[in-house]
């Protein structure tokens, strides 16, 4: 079982000028910043990096400004969604007047909210469990390719995955067992 | 129940793939970035030679320097010094 720091820890620590703090926050929220301008927003790869970049540029030489150390994740969502639609309108420049923001994109937001805990939650597992879930769900490799890089039978793979997303289950229940109850 | 079904839980894990390696490791470098762009931008100000040659040529004149010419410090030294 792994000892996960919360947000407001981590947020400290980068304040305090720790900069392997700051590196476990960008490995902590870089999927998120990244789903947010290619899911909701539909950017190109180009301008993805952009506003990746910049998002975390930004968080940093602006962390201080941070008034609940907790609301990280909501904050690098807004910076995220404001860089993404700059990035949106200085496409349609060269076009035809300013696009609308795309129409889901509170809905993805708050899919890809829901998945962040999942995957906060992956981050409790065990280093076996947690790399065979990512290997196979997050990174899309076939059960062969997991079962070279882990020294794995490939026969055993889909086993492992099942058990593991049941520790996942437990997991998740154990954070959060109101929303066992109530199915949501 | 529902909410951690495995299908959803599958589902959410495949929601948020990971970003390109060098993009995650540019954003993690960028306190390491900022000290040295502390450090070029107080050089430019004091050494007009240096100041010039970055504004001749800034990549080429970071890398003279000893600096790594990443985009993003790059970036950062003509906002900061208004090249």
């Amino acid at each position: 079982m792994q000892v996960v720091e919360t947000d407001a820890q981590l947020v400290a620590r980068c304040r305090a000028g720790d900069d392997d703090a700051w590196r476990e926050l960008v490995d902590r929220f870089s999927r998120y910043v990244y789903a947010i301008s290619v899911q909701a927003f539909r950017l190109s790869e180009a301008d993805a990096e952009d506003v990746f970049q910049e998002v975390f540029a930004r968080a940093y030489e602006h962390l201080h400004r941070l008034r609940d150390d907790s609301a990280i994740r909501p904050w690098l969502a807004q910076l995220t969604r404001r860089l993404c639609l700059d990035a949106i309108r200085s496409g349609a420049r060269e076009q035809l007047g300013d696009p609308p923001e795309p129409r889901d994109v509170d809905d993805t937001i708050t899919r890809l909210d829901e998945a962040l805990v999942v995957h906060e939650a992956l981050d409790m597992l065990s280093k076996d469990c947690r790399e065979i879930l990512d290997r196979f769900f997050a990174q899309d490799e076939s059960y062969r390719r997991i079962g070279e890089a882990l020294d794995l039978p490939p026969g055993t793979i889909a086993s492992r995955i099942s058990r593991c997303l049941v520790k996942l289950r437990g997991e998740l229940e154990g954070r959060n067992p109101a929303a066992v109850e109530s199915g949501g | 129940m529902r909410d951690h079904d495995e299908e959803i839980l599958a589902e959410r894990l495949r929601a948020l793939p990971t970003p390109p390696q060098a993009w995650v490791k540019a954003a993690q470098e960028i306190p390491l970035a900022r000290r040295g762009l502390d450090d070029i931008v107080d050089r430019a100000r004091a050494d007009q030679a240096f100041r010039d040659a970055l504004i001749a040529d800034l990549e080429r004149a970071l890398e003279g320097a000893g600096y790594e010419p990443d985009p993003v410090l790059a970036d950062a030294v003509r906002s900061r010094l208004s090249l």
